[in-house]
């Protein structure tokens, strides 16, 4: 009871959501209570209510997107917001502008969040010390993507019930993942045991000092897992010589029905897409309602930012 | 030009073994007359004004191997008179300017240039070098004999590498014709392609590419074992890991004869400052661990390190403001780079003689210059400075052009008060 009571008399003071290596257990307890009141909301058929009308949400993305951008925009929106999206392609970004300016210029048309998605690692980071709104991470480089991590635990609570003491795999391309970096942050934090599982050249340096065992046989790291997560594998990573083939790749650290056998018989599957089908998962896994969470992830995601969307909004 | 009594003061001299209460006598041409215990108030004519030193230490001016100017093309982040101001204050008297500049210095006109804006804007002993290649590609090598004749004292493509062996092989036979000195920054671009922090758990943990140590392990590998077939006089810039230390600490117990450098930013910070993604921080070579940085200071302590530059690298701020890997490298530190430099004898971590050696008559005797130490007959190029002072850097108050410091409000203990150059007082605290 105690703890609960504590959970409750939490205060946000913090804005920005920059990271999960920022953010604290309570306030990632708070955010995953709040998201579960969402989920109701969002299958419910009056969707909308009004915690932030009157609030502007700008959503910067710097990188292309289709699910993440519009997870977030949906999100603003059922929470009342006034959402715009802005088109980086056209902007003045490509004419010379540096974040900062551009940062500057938003600025002056007071937002109250802005959700940043860039290419470079603390892009976010730099974003929030120079403007005075809140400010999301949607993904930064290969560092950080705090909200995918958040919907991932919320999906496992939802299917397991609690995250602590489960034994999760992450698979595949870790080099260039902020969603593996946040994922082990955040389930390490949740009181999971961690395994990531990848090619030796596709493992960053010392990832084990981040708090995990690292496997390069994947039926070895799949061993008694309660949740299987897969990561999308870049086709440009080939021409790097990170990997020989995909078909190489596939044999190895696929996932396929045998290597699944490994993990718990009641383990889950889940993606963060886009996938990739017959490269870093087989077709049919990624199918079986039985075990594959992806569409879950897809549809909590929205919740998640919503709880995000909600809490980190700088209250005036 | 009157004659100048310093008196009262701790000369530490590495270059002729000296410590000791004294004094020093400059003469009517800004010449040491002498030097030592014997110049004391007593054996002085009485009449004469003498400038009590009271126990502050004075020791050669510094020379500095690596300097980035600014002129020409990017004046706007450090010009020569900027230069001068900051060196002085921080009791540097001679620079070695790097050549990557807009234009490269990469031809004999260019030089020209220089010396003559070295001379009517700074009040510094500036000592140009040149770049290895044409306009520092790596590909056509410049003319090291006409060059050194018009003054160049080194040729290095400063923030650049060599790659090309072959290209290698053959400047380092063409430049043994001219005893030419070539410096060379190690770091293999394809290892180090899009990095930018040391590789290890801090890159990994802020998302940053990082730079392998065999991107410099293998460059000083590669140019030592040439070294063996075309022997020329031959410096690494800045080395930065433990593991290229291993490599030098080998090659000079093989009796094989060239000289190493390290910046003062890689003996005094460790990737971990890098925080945040502090800018300011992205440096060439990268900060890396702290067991590197210790393998450094212990490389000064035994003499594996012969040199320790401020590798000053003048950054207008926006050229730092901007995501860590878009922003500019390299910081400032021709100011600061004794005082960081003693943070190192005050924590016991280097004698204070080694320290003084390697920003003094070491870097001159690689350069084959005639300061670093405190002869009779010899410019009287001084430093002198109060070792206890307590001071808080701040970038508003350093002179440099570029406040790219990277040990912003850092407290160091140690500060110069004055700076002659040729016998001139030419800074002065008050």
């Amino acid at each position: 009871m105690a703890v609960i009571k504590k959970l409750k008399a939490v205060k946000i003071d913090q804005n920005h959501l920059l990271g999960i290596q920022d953010i604290s257990f309570s306030q990632v307890s708070e955010i995953i209570k709040q998201a579960k009141t969402f989920i109701t909301l969002n299958k419910s058929s009056s969707k909308k209510i009004d915690i932030l009308r009157g609030k502007t949400q700008i959503n910067l993305f710097f990188e292309p997107s289709t699910r993440t951008q519009s997870s977030f925009e949906l999100a603003g929106k059922r929470l009342g917001a006034d959402v715009m999206s802005m088109n980086i392609v056209n902007s003045a970004i490509k004419k010379g502008e540096t974040l900062i300016d551009t940062a500057m210029t938003l600025n002056a048309m007071h937002p109250d969040i802005i959700v940043i998605r860039h290419q470079d690692s603390g892009a976010p980071n730099l974003l929030s010390q120079k403007v005075n709104c809140s400010v999301i991470n949607a993904g930064d480089g290969r560092r950080e993507h705090p909200t995918q991590a958040l919907l991932d635990a919320l999906t496992i609570i939802n299917r397991k019930g609690k995250i602590e003491g489960l034994k999760i795999a992450i698979c595949g391309d870790i080099l260039h993942s902020r969603v593996a970096r946040s994922n082990i942050y955040l389930m390490n934090m949740l009181g999971a045991e961690v395994n990531v599982v990848a090619p030796k050249t596709l493992l960053p340096h010392s990832i084990e000092r981040l708090g995990v065992n690292a496997f390069t046989d994947m039926k070895k790291g799949l061993d008694g897992c309660d949740i299987v997560m897969m990561l999308r594998l870049q086709n440009e990573r080939m021409q790097g010589s990170f990997l020989p083939s995909a078909r190489e790749y596939y044999e190895y650290f696929g996932l396929t029905p045998d290597k699944l056998k490994m993990a718990k018989k009641e383990a889950l599957i889940m993606h963060p897409g886009p996938m990739n089908r017959g490269v870093e998962i087989d077709t049919n896994l990624a199918d079986d309602i039985n075990r594959s969470v992806i569409r879950e992830q897809v549809e909590l995601g929205v919740a998640v930012r919503m709880a995000c969307l909600k809490i980190f909004c700088k209250r005036n | 030009m009157k004659e100048k009594y310093l008196i009262n003061a701790r000369i530490i001299d590495p270059g002729n073994d000296m410590d000791e209460i004294g004094g020093l006598i400059i003469d009517s041409k800004g010449l040491i007359k002498a030097v030592g215990k014997k110049v004391s108030n007593g054996n002085l004519p009485a009449k004469v004004d003498k400038i009590d030193l009271k126990k502050q230490v004075l020791i050669p001016g510094i020379v500095d191997m690596r300097v980035f100017v600014g002129e020409p093309g990017y004046e706007y982040k450090e010009n020569f008179r900027t230069l001068s101001d900051a060196a002085l204050s921080g009791g540097v008297t001679s620079v070695v300017s790097m050549p990557n500049t807009l234009p490269a210095i990469d031809n004999v006109s260019m030089v020209d240039f220089l010396k003559r804006r070295g001379r009517d804007k700074s009040k510094i002993n500036i000592f140009p070098a040149a770049t290895l290649t044409k306009n520092a590609e790596g590909r056509q090598m410049t003319e090291f004999g006409l060059l050194k004749r018009k003054g160049i004292i080194a040729f290095t493509d400063g923030v650049k590498t060599i790659q090309d062996p072959q290209v290698m092989t053959r400047i380092m036979s063409f430049a043994s014709q001219s005893n030419s000195l070539i410096m060379q920054h190690a770091q293999d671009n394809i290892l180090s392609d899009g990095g930018l922090i040391n590789e290890g758990e801090i890159s990994t943990r802020l998302g940053l590419k990082g730079i392998p140590f065999l991107a410099e392990k293998i460059i000083v590998e590669r140019d030592l074992s040439f070294l063996e077939e075309y022997f020329c006089r031959y410096h690494i810039s800045q080395i930065s890991s433990e593991k290229t230390i291993t490599v030098i600490e080998k090659a000079k117990n093989e009796g094989k004869i060239f000289t190493t450098g390290v910046s003062i930013n890689n003996l005094s910070l460790n990737e971990n400052d890098i925080g945040d993604f502090k800018t300011f921080l992205k440096l060439s070579p990268p900060l890396r661990t702290e067991n590197d940085r210790k393998a450094l200071v212990k490389a000064i302590n035994n003499g594996v390190i012969d040199v320790i530059v401020s590798d000053h690298k003048p950054e207008d701020e926006e050229s730092k403001r901007l995501t860590f890997s878009q922003a500019a490298t390299g910081a400032t530190g021709v100011e600061t780079l004794l005082p960081l430099a003693l943070e190192l004898y005050h924590n016991k971590s280097i004698k204070l003689k080694k320290l003084i050696q390697a920003i003094t008559s070491n870097p001159a005797k690689i350069l084959g210059i005639d300061k670093g130490s405190l002869g009779k007959g010899k410019d009287a190029d001084l430093c002198i400075f109060d070792i206890n002072k307590p001071w808080i850097v701040d970038k508003n108050k350093l002179k440099s052009k570029s406040k790219n410091t990277p040990i912003e409000k850092r407290k160091l203990q140690g500060q110069v008060f004055k700076t002659f150059v040729k016998g001139e007082l030419a800074y002065e605290r008050i």
